[in-house]
């Protein structure tokens, strides 16, 4: 049975990484959605009905119920469509690790960029050698627990891990342009390769936000902070 | 008999929830207490990321992270469903229960705190827990609805653990009659009888938070 444009509505902001995951995964699974780009300076009387408890994007709501987090969304669009691809993997062993490194990167990554982008001078060299040491975990992690295969791509197709690291991390170049580097290719190489195939999957650059209006969009909070 | 090991240490609220967990589904395994001030070399050798417990071990194969270890145990041994079948409900169960995962933070900062900091913490702590009774608990008996479910293990620590971090303190965040439902909820918990029979002794916890609420203030100081 089709699903009907306009039962799944995506709440969202175009700069958000957290909502670049629910696209893909919905263009990954086929399922038609409406997007509403919420302004988060402005919040609509409707978005915060949807989400009271934490008031962030990215919602999802489907058949007028309504899905905050996230990795939740994901969980839920895995489960809620039986359709294929499957972005998890079938074994519960692969799944587990799956899980934990996309917890680890939200938990740990995710977190000392932000810390790279709100310092400066020296603090902010500081800022990227910690972040440097994080993504060397996630590096020998990821190499320990999935030897020989990548888990960001289920074959060809863009997976569950690909699409939570792809969203924040494919989008490096603008930040570069705009902020200034964070992920030193010399210090991370893997996961600089890895994010490299990532950003070649053609559906996440018809995802991603545009590089030059992103490019824009940094600069110019940068000068407002 | 599955291999299945435990790693853990009393009296860690993330360890008591897999232990809930296995044996609300009537899962046999190994339990071994581990020494966090003399980390064996079992324990890095199976979580060498965070180097913490919970760990669990399922024939030779580690699962760390309480919430990633907890939807292993339910996707591997489906018996007593401690999440809920339909997709949406799911889903407002892991809500909840990384709500609990990203506020506790705040509940750890009463249970450290001093003076006006104290006060601050107590107060927020106090506005999250309307906010778990009004939009989590509802007017359900428990969290997963009709009976236990992943949701209340989250938020099981409320139970036996709160009690004693307020005496502690010396400060009650329930107070009597101000979350009735969460009151009611606490009392429903505790009686059932998996979790009656697996909650750690409040004689044994008092001296064991006094003497870390002790620490955690000194080495603020310092």
């Amino acid at each position: 049975m089709e699903e009907k444009k306009g039962e799944v509505v995506l709440f969202g902001t175009w700069t958000s990484a957290f909502c670049t995951r629910v696209e893909l995964a919905l263009k990954l699974k086929g399922i038609p959605y409406e997007y509403v780009e919420e302004d988060l300076t402005n919040k609509s009387e409707l978005f915060l009905s949807l989400n009271p408890v934490h008031k962030k994007v990215p919602v999802l709501v489907h058949n007028g119920k309504s899905i905050a987090e996230s990795l939740i969304i994901l969980e839920y669009i895995e489960e809620g469509w039986n359709t294929t691809p499957k972005l998890l993997p079938e074994d519960p062993c692969q799944r587990a690790k799956v899980r934990f490194w996309a917890n680890y990167f939200d938990q740990k990554i995710v977190p000392s960029f932000y810390i790279i982008f709100g310092s400066k001078d020296k603090e902010r060299e500081k800022a990227i050698e910690d972040s440097s040491q994080l993504l060397k975990v996630f590096e020998e992690g990821i190499e320990k627990d999935f030897p020989g295969q990548s888990p960001f791509f289920n074959g060809e197709i863009l997976g569950y891990l690909g699409i939570v690291i792809g969203s924040h991390a494919c989008n490096y170049q603008a930040v570069d342009e705009a902020i200034g580097v964070a992920i030193i290719s010399e210090k991370n190489p893997k996961f600089l390769s890895w994010v490299n195939t990532l950003k070649n999957c053609p559906l996440m650059g018809e995802t991603l936000p545009p590089h030059d209006k992103l490019v824009a969009r940094l600069s110019a909070r940068l000068k407002s902070t | 008999m599955e291999e299945l090991k435990l790693l853990g240490a009393w009296p860690s609220i993330y360890c008591y929830r897999v232990i809930w967990a296995l044996k609300l589904k009537g899962v046999k395994y190994e339990y071994v207490e581990e020494d966090l001030s003399n980390k064996s070399d079992h324990l890095l050798q199976y979580n060498p990321v965070h180097k913490k417990v919970p760990v669990l071990v399922h024939h030779g194969k580690p699962v760390a992270e309480t919430s990633v270890i907890l939807e292993y145990i339910e996707e591997i041994w489906p018996q007593n469903p401690l999440l809920p079948n339909d997709p949406f409900e799911k889903a407002l169960a892991r809500f909840w229960t990384k709500f609990e995962e990203d506020k506790s933070p705040a509940f750890f900062a009463f249970f450290r705190g001093v003076g006006e900091e104290q006060e601050k913490a107590t107060k927020e702590a106090k506005q999250l827990l309307k906010i778990i009774e009004d939009h989590g608990l509802g007017e359900k008996k428990f969290f997963g609805g009709n009976k236990i479910g992943l949701v209340d293990l989250a938020f099981g620590w409320l139970s036996a653990w709160l009690e004693v971090m307020e005496e502690v303190v010396g400060i009650k965040l329930m107070e009597a009659n101000s979350f009735p439902r969460l009151e009611a909820w606490n009392k429903s918990f505790k009686e059932e009888p998996m979790i009656k029979e697996n909650l750690p002794d409040r004689d044994e916890m008092l001296p064991y938070f006094k003497s870390l609420r002790e620490k955690l203030i000194a080495s603020a100081t310092t």
